[in-house]
């Protein structure tokens, strides 16, 4: 069947169109985008009013699957993603077992093939059992499907095995990301450091944890000529030096994610492990400089770090409940509402940030609407708003800081290899 | 008068009527406790429980004896010997305790919001003995008792808090309480146990124990923890004597008349010297009677709380 989108906003930044036109998508692909496009007997999506982007595109995201299943598995993850607009993901490797090895690439690989909504990317561990030891087998993890190395959730302590990282994943021309955090510095905190947990008398995490190994990693890649991504980013100082290393010529790529641009360490107040992540959420200095950082390109991606946790994780005391939100199915709006509305990013540097540069930066041939391209497309309504309510979330769980929120911007339909998944707000 | 709450957390959430209609109340209190018939009805009927999850000796028996006094059943559990050893989580202890009908449910645990959870979960009226970092509200109202009772008031004292401000739920809750009921707080510490933004709270920060002495009209040393010593964030005990500890020469910066403090147990010679706290200006014997007074008082009103809303 063939599928015709008609009189949507397209816009689209490799091919720049940037208006209303029509797409007809044929066998999967996008067959045309013109304007007035009269085609009949087709399954005809109505758009006028909406934004048709490319498909959102997840750098970093945790599935759980294998191992952790109770929280998230391939098949909720990806009903998720769809929801939210995400028609590719990258997933993290801090699974049970650990992405460190082939087998687990095409394990996931397979199940996201027979039961996933969107496309899967697997991400492997730096080192094996992600024990900042020795390094995995980083070819075969890149031969097998994974698009990018990580021991995310866990930092790389060892500065010398970072540097081999980076020397050894250039061979095979695989990204590396680096989850910052130097782990004597953040002890056992469970929250910002700073004015917050002194009141509520709970062990602070200081924004120098994060920027000393931000610091550390851009010096090694500096060092060694390789490119690394900075994943969520979340201090004032992290912006700024990875802002002066862009200067400098490093080759370096940054993430941050939606609760860094909208949350302060207040969200903590009344002990709300709903807001306990890692890093954790920051000052309103910092949510501006990430701000800031976005808008000035120092910040090239918005990942959600969808991070599911059983509630049994989350309604215990705030010391023992895990780190992470759930993030698919609020990472637009979040970004339409607190950067898009304001006035501080366009719809095209949204797309860029949560289309263009992940697609990029690991590779993966996405993010754009081109004729004879897979037809991977988001239709969005920018201005229609909405009360966040987590028990309709399709994760398996529903530990999100936002609940109750009233966000602008609703996801209508996700195409994934031009089959509809979400129709309507819907999912099919 | 009744507490706002059924529980209580925090010198954080109380309002200063509410400290003063318990400090009052413990008056009463005080003298029941110091008459020769320790003995009272007024808590009949009602079952206070205990639920520590940190070793106390001084805590856990002044509630215990409170209670004991006031005339309620009263039990005990320990982490150590209960389920909880078992892996049971504090929100499905605390709904086994609540279901047996219990009244009050005192808690100390090393997590701080750990009590603001309990207190959630359970019907039974909750008491903080004392939450990680956070706070410890009934050592800091036994203190205000102890300061009104030698002082009159506690309106415009110089109150000087020394020591592992960091780590410490008495200062929290000292410096919640104080500053709203008009004291004005002085703290000083090494700088690796002072939390940052203390300044907000509307106190003074010191990194000289002198600094904070001068003039004060009551001295609080607070227990520094020995194992802070070997996290690194003092150098030996002996340093930190010689530069934080409270000895006959340093308390001569401080008023004359100025009451020496310490909710134990003390490290002698470290926080305090032998001679200051065995001193004629210390009082820390009487905080240990006041204890009992302030927690007897606290169950009272908060017992009283539910029957008086009924009758209204």
């Amino acid at each position: 069947m063939k599928i015709l989108i008609k009189n949507g906003y397209i816009l689209d930044i490799k091919t720049g169109i940037n208006g209303v036109y029509d797409i007809l998508i044929e066998d999967g692909k996008i067959s045309s985008i013109e304007k007035d496009l009269d085609v009949t007997n087709v399954d005809l999506i109505d758009a006028s009013g909406k934004y048709v982007l490319p498909g959102l595109v997840d750098a970093h995201c945790h599935l759980r699957d294998p191992g952790l299943e109770y929280k998230e598995d391939i098949e909720t993850g990806t009903k998720s993603a769809a929801m939210g607009g995400f028609t590719s993901i990258a997933c993290m490797p801090n699974t049970n077992p650990v992405i460190d090895n082939q087998a687990v690439v095409r394990y996931i690989l397979s199940k996201a093939k027979s039961d996933g909504m969107v496309n899967v990317y697997p991400i492997g561990a730096i080192s094996k059992g992600q024990k900042g030891e020795e390094l995995s087998e980083i070819g075969e993890l890149k031969f097998a499907g994974a698009v990018a190395i990580s021991d995310d959730g866990k930092p790389v302590k060892s500065s010398s095995l970072m540097k081999k990282a980076l020397q050894y994943a250039s061979m095979f021309d695989i990204t590396v990301i680096s989850h910052c955090e130097d782990p004597d510095l953040a002890d056992d905190g469970v929250m910002n450091e700073g004015y917050q947990s002194t009141v509520m008398g709970l062990r602070g995490i200081p924004a120098a944890a994060e920027e000393v190994m931000v610091a550390r990693d851009l010096i090694l890649s500096e060092y060694t000529k390789t490119p690394v991504h900075i994943a969520h980013v979340s201090t004032e100082l992290a912006v700024d030096l990875i802002r002066n290393a862009k200067k400098r010529g490093v080759k370096v790529t940054a993430e941050t994610c939606p609760h860094y641009f909208s949350l302060t360490e207040e969200a903590c107040e009344n002990y709300n492990t709903f807001a306990k992540v890692n890093p954790p959420l920051r000052t309103q200095k910092d949510v501006e400089a990430i701000i800031e950082g976005l808008k000035d390109g120092t910040i090239d991606v918005i990942a959600t770090d969808h991070a599911p946790h059983h509630i049994d994780e989350k309604n215990v005391e705030f010391n023992l409940a895990a780190n992470g939100m759930v993030g698919f199915e609020t990472a637009l709006p979040l970004a339409i509402t607190y950067l898009v509305k304001p006035g501080i990013l366009t719809m095209e540097q949204v797309v860029e940030k949560m289309c263009v540069n992940p697609s990029r930066i690991l590779g993966l041939n996405k993010g754009t609407l081109e004729v004879g391209k897979g037809a991977d497309i988001t239709i969005v309504d920018i201005n229609e708003e909405y009360t966040v309510d987590v028990q309709k979330f399709e994760s398996k769980s529903k530990n999100s800081p936002f609940d109750g929120f009233k966000l602008t911007g609703k996801v209508y339909y996700t195409i994934v290899n031009g089959k509809v998944v979400v129709r309507e707000g819907f999912l099919l | 008068m009744n507490l706002k709450s059924k529980d209580v957390l925090g010198l954080k959430e109380l309002s200063v009527e509410e400290i003063e209609h318990i400090l009052n109340t413990a008056k009463t209190m005080k003298y029941i406790l110091t008459s020769n018939n320790k003995k009272t009805p007024h808590l009949q009927g009602k079952s206070i429980i205990t639920l520590f999850y940190e070793n106390s000796t001084r805590t856990r028996l002044s509630f215990e004896l409170a209670s004991k006094y006031m005339s309620a059943s009263a039990a005990n559990v320990s982490a150590s010997s209960s389920s909880v050893s078992k892996g049971e989580t504090l929100i499905d202890t605390g709904k086994t305790i609540d279901m047996m009908g219990t009244d009050v449910i005192i808690i100390r645990h090393p997590m701080s919001g750990a009590p603001h959870l309990l207190a959630k979960n359970v019907k039974a009226s909750v008491i903080n003995a004392g939450d990680g970092m956070n706070e410890h509200p009934t050592q800091a109202l036994l203190d205000m008792f102890t300061i009104q009772e030698n002082k009159g008031s506690l309106k415009g004292l110089k109150i000087a808090i020394i020591g592992d401000i960091l780590h410490s739920r008495v200062a929290r809750s000292n410096i919640w309480g104080l500053t709203k009921m008009g004291a004005e707080v002085n703290v000083a510490g090494p700088s690796t146990l002072l939390p940052p933004g203390l300044e907000k709270t509307g106190i003074r920060v010191f990194n000289t124990i002198q600094e904070a002495l001068l003039d004060a009209d009551v001295v609080m040393g607070l227990r520094v923890q020995l194992e802070r010593q070997k996290k690194g964030l003092f150098p030996t005990v002996r340093e930190y004597a010689r530069f934080f500890g409270l000895d006959d020469k340093r308390l001569k910066l401080a008023k004359e008349d100025a009451l020496v403090m310490h909710p134990g147990p003390v490290n002698r010679g470290m926080e305090l010297a032998t001679a200051v706290m065995d001193g004629e200006q210390s009082v820390i014997n009487e905080q240990v009677t006041n204890g009992v007074a302030v927690r007897m008082a606290l169950l009272y009103l908060l017992t009283r709380r539910g029957s008086s809303e009924n009758i209204d």
